[in-house]
């Protein structure tokens, strides 16, 4: 069991003749990721290594039951290709794209409401469940499949660290999710919380948060209410100067709230075991998860 | 992007958002040519640079002749003014806005920003106009109004009647409230602020509505559709090396400690500065080369790192993905070599072609220390900083 995403899930990519899109394409393509569609406007009719290419993602998805989209599309067209897929009807959006204005991403969130569609990002690497599906630019290597740990966090390379770890550790994951570090952004840690509390298969979840909103304190409230699996936590940020952006648009300390040490103590509040020193977290992980 | 305020006014002006008469002097002498158009006293000599808290630091005076105006405006161009949110080193201030006096009746506060949590526009009010909005919030939350709207629907009378009932406007203000209102509504959309604040906003004794301050920020995500907007950026403003990272297309910020990092990521980039301060050393800035960098930028972000003299070594930490190790360390050596590096080199990484580019970095001849993973990768470093 996974979530979200497995073998059975069927990506288009969207932007996918670009050269992001083409390169990370071939990389899904070679884990065993099965991309049944392509869209670029004005390309439809031609293929990407023998993927079909459509103009737009509703005759896309009729033609070839794509249910999952992948984004590539360069910033300024971002969230109109976000809405496309709404509109679709596509059920797993996977934004990778980063620098989208947040004005575009509230229009998109707004949209969202009520739709059938789940927003994974932007400004994230995306998702993979080990061994059935990769959907994003993470490096497939680090990952070991068969569970038993589910990981989601705002950011893409201190993701690789922290798998990193747990395979070192010989410790597996189920699905690894990318949920972005944009203030406005679609699935949420408590989306994904709840998503690995209700899959069978994981018995531990590993949470990455950093500076900037509240996302790791209502995170926090959910897991004492509603989360029975042991959790741990690790929260980027704590040298991070107020008011400055750091790299993500989404982290950044404002008028005193969203730092790194509220987010920490929420965090132990609510039983999750905290690592302090990311070179730690595969030890704390062997550990707790042993 | 941050403007002055004089700017954030003549963006008000466009949008029909009144505001006092005035204009921006660089000397003295312009300032008092300024105020001798107005006609009349008092007249406000403001500092004009982007930070709050500069009446506090003496920033804003007011003058009842034109001799005072010139003599403010003196003390005010090129002084060093430190605010709360300067920092103790202050700003020095290049400019003033010299702005006819207001017979003020009440002050409020306005605020629009875009909130991450419910995805729409947040309209922030008080009553409590001229103070620290924060210091409001804390000590007399119930003062403060908080209307959010939807973007996909935008700004309707609702909305307004909200903000207008919850000030307790006197009846004959409330039209024109409202006007204005809208107004900025449309100023936040159309040109993708991050904030838009007037702090006070005036009533005035003939029942008039005035902004008396401006603050304004921009979407930085979205400067690429205003380019108009661009001739606003103060580069005296900014600190000098994050100026030059950005020309590089490096996301760099200049610190107060000893150790230079530099790292692919932004959220491993933050928690290897933790990590540094964990260890017992100060990270000299934070310097994030994306997730694709190339040897290029691994060259770019020593110089920047290298123009910093605090800096007594460097940490370089990736995680090869996309970029491969052995192109890296290439990069590494190549940039070592060009840019001179005086300081010890600390590197560690991992991820694809791992122990190709160790040999690469081994092989070199440079003098560096490879650390075999993050927490000794921290404590190397520090040990090296602190001797």
């Amino acid at each position: 069991m996974s979530v979200f995403v497995n073998s059975d899930t069927r990506l288009l990519v969207q932007g996918i003749t670009g050269k992001e899109g083409q390169f990370h394409t071939r990389q899904c393509v070679a884990y065993g990721t099965r991309v049944v569609a392509g869209v670029t406007p004005g390309k439809g009719g031609t293929d990407m290594d023998g993927i079909p290419v459509f103009n737009g993602v509703r005759e896309a998805a009729r033609e070839t039951n794509a249910n999952c989209s992948m984004i590539f599309v360069p910033p300024p067209f971002a969230a109109d290709a976000i809405m496309e897929a709404v509109e679709a009807g596509i059920e797993l959006i996977v934004a990778i794209t980063e620098g989208i204005p947040v004005l575009d991403m509230m229009k998109v969130k707004q949209m969202l409401k009520g739709s059938g569609s789940r927003l994974i990002g932007p400004n994230c690497p995306g998702i993979i469940t080990p061994g059935e599906a990769k959907i994003g630019i993470m490096p497939a290597a680090i990952h070991q499949p068969g569970g038993p740990i589910g990981v989601v966090s705002r950011s893409g390379t201190l993701t690789y660290e922290v798998v990193f770890q747990l395979t070192g550790k010989h410790i597996g994951q189920t699905t690894c999710i990318g949920i972005g570090g944009d203030p406005v952004n679609g699935t949420n840690f408590i989306d994904c919380l709840a998503a690995f509390e209700n899959d069978p298969d994981t018995r531990g979840i590993v949470m990455v948060g950093e500076i900037g909103g509240r996302a790791e304190e209502d995170a926090a409230k959910f897991i004492k209410e509603k989360v029975s699996k042991p959790v741990v936590g690790f929260v980027a940020g704590l040298t991070a100067p107020p008011g400055r952006r750091m790299g993500h648009a989404g982290a950044i300390i404002s008028g005193g709230s969203g730092t790194a040490t509220a987010k920490i103590a929420a965090l132990k509040d609510a039983g999750v075991h905290v690592c302090e020193n990311l070179g730690y977290i595969g030890e704390i992980c062997a550990d707790v998860f042993s | 992007m941050k403007i002055h305020e004089f700017q954030a006014k003549q963006v008000f002006q466009k949008y029909q958002v009144p505001v006092p008469r005035g204009d921006v002097a660089a000397d003295p002498a312009k300032a008092r040519e300024i105020a001798e158009g107005m006609g009349g006293f008092p007249v406000a000599v403001k500092a004009q640079i982007h930070a709050g808290g500069r009446g506090k630091g003496g920033g804003v005076k007011l003058a009842r002749s034109l001799d005072e105006v010139e003599t403010h405006a003196n003390a005010i161009i090129g002084m060093n003014l430190v605010t709360h949110q300067t920092g103790p080193e202050g700003r020095t201030v290049k400019q003033v806005l010299v702005e006819a006096g207001v017979d003020i009746e009440k002050e409020l506060y306005l605020s629009l920003i875009p909130d991450r949590e419910t995805a729409s526009v947040l309209i922030i009010a008080s009553e409590a106009g001229g103070m620290d909005i924060e210091d409001v919030a804390a000590s007399t939350p119930e003062k403060i109004i908080r209307v959010t709207i939807n973007p996909l629907t935008g700004i309707q009378p609702f909305h307004c009647r909200n903000v207008c009932y919850g000030l307790n406007l006197p009846s004959e203000t409330i039209k024109e409230f409202t006007r204005l209102l809208k107004q900025l509504y449309q100023l936040f959309v159309e040109n993708d602020c991050s904030l838009v604040e007037i702090n006070p906003l005036v009533i005035t004794r003939d029942k008039k509505v005035l902004a008396l301050d401006a603050k304004m920020d921009f979407d930085d995500n979205a400067m690429f559709r205003h380019k108009d907007l661009q001739a606003f950026r103060d580069l005296d403003e900014e600190d000098p090396l994050d100026v030059e990272a950005s020309k590089y297309n490096l996301n760099y910020i200049n610190l107060d400690g000893t150790v230079g990092n530099m790292v692919n990521g932004a959220g491993l980039a933050m928690a290897v500065m933790d990590t540094i301060k964990l260890a017992g050393a100060e990270p000299a800035n934070f310097l994030d080369v994306g997730g694709g960098a190339t040897a290029e930028m691994v060259e770019n972000g020593f110089k920047i790192i290298l123009s910093d003299d605090k800096v007594k070594a460097i940490l370089i930490n990736i995680f090869g993905g996309i970029l491969r190790c052995d192109v890296l360390a290439k990069g590494v050596v190549e940039a070592a070599r060009n840019t001179k590096i005086h300081v010890p080199l600390v590197v560690r990484m991992e991820g694809t072609n791992v122990e190709e580019g160790r040999r690469i970095l081994a092989e070199s001849g440079l003098e560096l220390f490879t650390a075999a993973d993050m927490k000794s990768a921290g404590d190397i470093v520090a040990k090296i900083a602190a001797a």
